[in-house]
């Protein structure tokens, strides 16, 4: 019983590189990981007052 | 109140006395709750759970009903993984792994008792027996019979099934010296097919049961559960700890722990798991431990990412000194 | 107000509340400002990892009040569970960012391995917490993972006391004694955080990918770094 906008419930998609295997939704969730990361390093942070 | 530069100056474990920003804790915690709540919400409604239906002994007996029986045999004559494990669940000898010299899972021993022979075969056969003279009797003569001569016929039967046809509810096998284990056999694939050995592997010893190992065992040591598995790359030479079925992300944090399993040494030994969990553990220790393990604790400062994270407050410093930054 | 003649009454009670004041008084408990450095995007994945924390209680909870069957026979329960899975995806996501901020800030340093070290340990046992969620989903995913999994702690000899294919074992553990440890872990990983304040940054030194320092003007002292 899937209740979904989006059906995953699909046979998975799987990419091979030597010995590595990894799904495609697996590499999606590390991919935004690192994206996010790197983003929260980048964007500046402003705080909205300085000093007491 | 400290300057910047008199407060960089202090040591680590010292308290900040330079300047300081408002900073609204709360505030902040509430809007997180309500950023991973709607981001949780969005992406149940899109992408909702995962619920394949579990697989049972009746399925595996009506779909594949030859390797069920094969099955069956093995645990009768003690060479299916279950019944020559080893602890927890039996003393077959030789068994259990080990890291060198340590042998944790034989100096435990057993305490999850599981009698493969009993449990998953004659067990529910003395229990569908009550009714039935005929296999009374087949058990009767089998469980008289002498080890040799009851090895003598489980051996000449595994060979049997890899010709076995089935018409209707029998199953048929090349003429042989079988002894007792057709009808037998033939009353447990029955059993299996009609969902009776599931419940009867469940319940026992109660009612209520709420501990599946026997029926899990008895269900892993065929290929129907395992074929099922590779199918959805979940089996452990496709990194199947790391996966979910279908499209779902799974758990992509166990990615290390599965790495090891498609590497050398580990697929080829017989003692992967436990050597996999010791160096796991090592790791894990490793990771607890970094404060205090020289080199390791120093890459931070090798890796600059730090540069980026408190770039603002290296150019506030640098402008509090009025020098550029070294 | 204690009673005169008393202040320093040597109770235990008495004793236990100094203890506590010194360690946390209220504005080092709940403090409004924070030191200037504190000014990145980086600082959010802690936070963010306690609010999916308490998103996955709470999806939890309700699970826990229909039973685990509900979710298999319902579409609310299924909805249900879909925020407990996407909840713990999102928990672990956090969680992972939030390590990977802290070591590159080396937030062990000054007095501060134990906050450390509560997290490495929190990350294990939610790890434990998360196996045993899967283990208790009475589908075949939860099949395949039992079958499995008892092979690798069978081999440490724990299999004879935690008995990866007893689902009332498993479900039990992941509802009561593993969310306790995780909520007990977090709560102290957050007492030290406040009690030590937040790490000071690394000491810019190095190099850089500017040009070398300028040489001492005359309105800098020299030898003055």
């Amino acid at each position: 019983m899937v209740a979904a906008l989006v059906d995953l419930s699909r046979p998975g998609h799987y990419l091979h590189w030597g010995f590595v295997q990894l799904s495609v939704a697996n590499l999606l969730v590390i991919g935004v990981m690192v994206v996010v990361f790197v983003l929260a390093l980048v964007i500046p942070f402003h705080s909205s007052r300085r000093g007491r | 109140m400290q300057t910047l530069d008199e407060a960089s100056a202090q040591p680590d474990e010292a308290e900040w006395e330079g300047p300081k920003i408002r900073y609204d804790l709360a505030k902040e915690f509430v809007l997180a709750l309500v950023a991973v709540a709607v981001l949780t919400v969005g992406l149940a409604v899109v992408f909702s759970s995962p619920d394949e239906h579990p697989v049972t002994i009746r399925q595996w007996a009506q779909a594949t009903p030859a390797d069920f029986l094969a099955t069956a045999v093995t645990e009768l004559d003690g060479s299916s993984p279950t019944a020559s494990y080893g602890p927890p669940y039996d003393t077959a000898p030789g068994s259990g792994q080990t890291i060198g010299p340590l042998a944790p899972e034989r100096w435990i021993g057993v305490h999850e008792p599981v009698s493969a022979a009993q449990d998953f075969v004659l067990g529910p056969l003395q229990v569908a027996a009550h009714s039935d003279p005929d296999l009374q009797s087949a058990l009767a003569s089998y469980q008289a019979a002498p080890a040799a001569t009851a090895q003598q016929w489980t051996a000449a039967y595994s060979s049997a099934l890899g010709h076995v046809g089935f018409s209707g509810s029998a199953v048929v096998v090349p003429p042989g010296r079988y002894g007792p284990l057709p009808p037998m056999m033939s009353a447990l694939l029955t059993m299996a097919r009609t969902g009776s050995l599931d419940a009867d592997l469940l319940s026992s010893p109660q009612f209520y049961g709420t501990d599946y190992t026997k029926p899990l065992l008895f269900l892993a040591d065929g290929s129907f559960l395992a074929d099922k598995a590779q199918a959805e790359h979940l089996s452990g030479s496709q990194w199947g700890m790391m996966n979910e079925t279908g499209n779902f992300p799974g758990q992509a944090w166990l990615w290390l722990y599965t790495m090891w399993y498609q590497v050398w040494p580990f697929t080829h030994t017989g003692n992967a798991d436990a050597l996999v969990w010791g160096l796991m553990m090592l790791l894990t220790l490793g990771l607890l431990l970094v404060p205090f393990i020289p080199g390791l604790r120093a890459v931070p400062r090798l890796v600059p990412v730090y540069r980026l994270i408190w770039r603002d407050h290296y150019r506030r410093l640098d402008e509090a000194r009025n020098k550029p930054l070294r | 107000m204690t009673v005169p003649g008393l202040e320093a009454s040597p109770t235990w009670t008495g004793r236990l509340r100094r203890a506590a004041v010194r360690a946390l008084p209220p504005d080092k408990l709940l403090p409004d400002d924070q030191p200037s450095y504190v000014a990145s995007w980086v600082y959010v994945f802690g936070v963010l990892t306690l609010a999916a924390f308490v998103i996955v209680l709470a999806s939890g909870t309700v699970l826990v009040l229909r039973g685990p069957s509900w979710w298999h026979q319902s579409k609310t329960g299924l909805f249900v569970n879909s925020l407990h899975l996407w909840s713990v995806e999102l928990f672990f996501f956090f969680m992972v960012l939030h390590l990977w901020g802290k070591f590159f800030m080396a937030s062990w340093r000054g007095r501060r391995a134990l906050t450390w070290m509560t997290g490495v340990v929190t990350f294990a046992i939610s790890v434990a917490t998360a196996f045993t969620g899967y283990l208790s989903q009475q589908n075949f995913d939860s099949q395949w993972i039992a079958t499995q999994a008892k092979d690798g702690i069978n081999s440490t000899g724990a299999g004879a006391f935690f008995v990866v294919t007893n689902f009332g074992q498993m479900l039990l553990w992941h509802v009561l004694l593993l969310p306790v440890a995780v909520a007990a872990l977090v709560g102290l990983h957050l007492l030290l955080v406040r009690h030590r304040g937040v790490v000071r940054p690394l000491p810019a030194r190095g190099r850089a990918t500017r040009p070398a320092a300028k040489r001492p003007t005359p309105s800098t002292p020299a030898g003055r770094t």
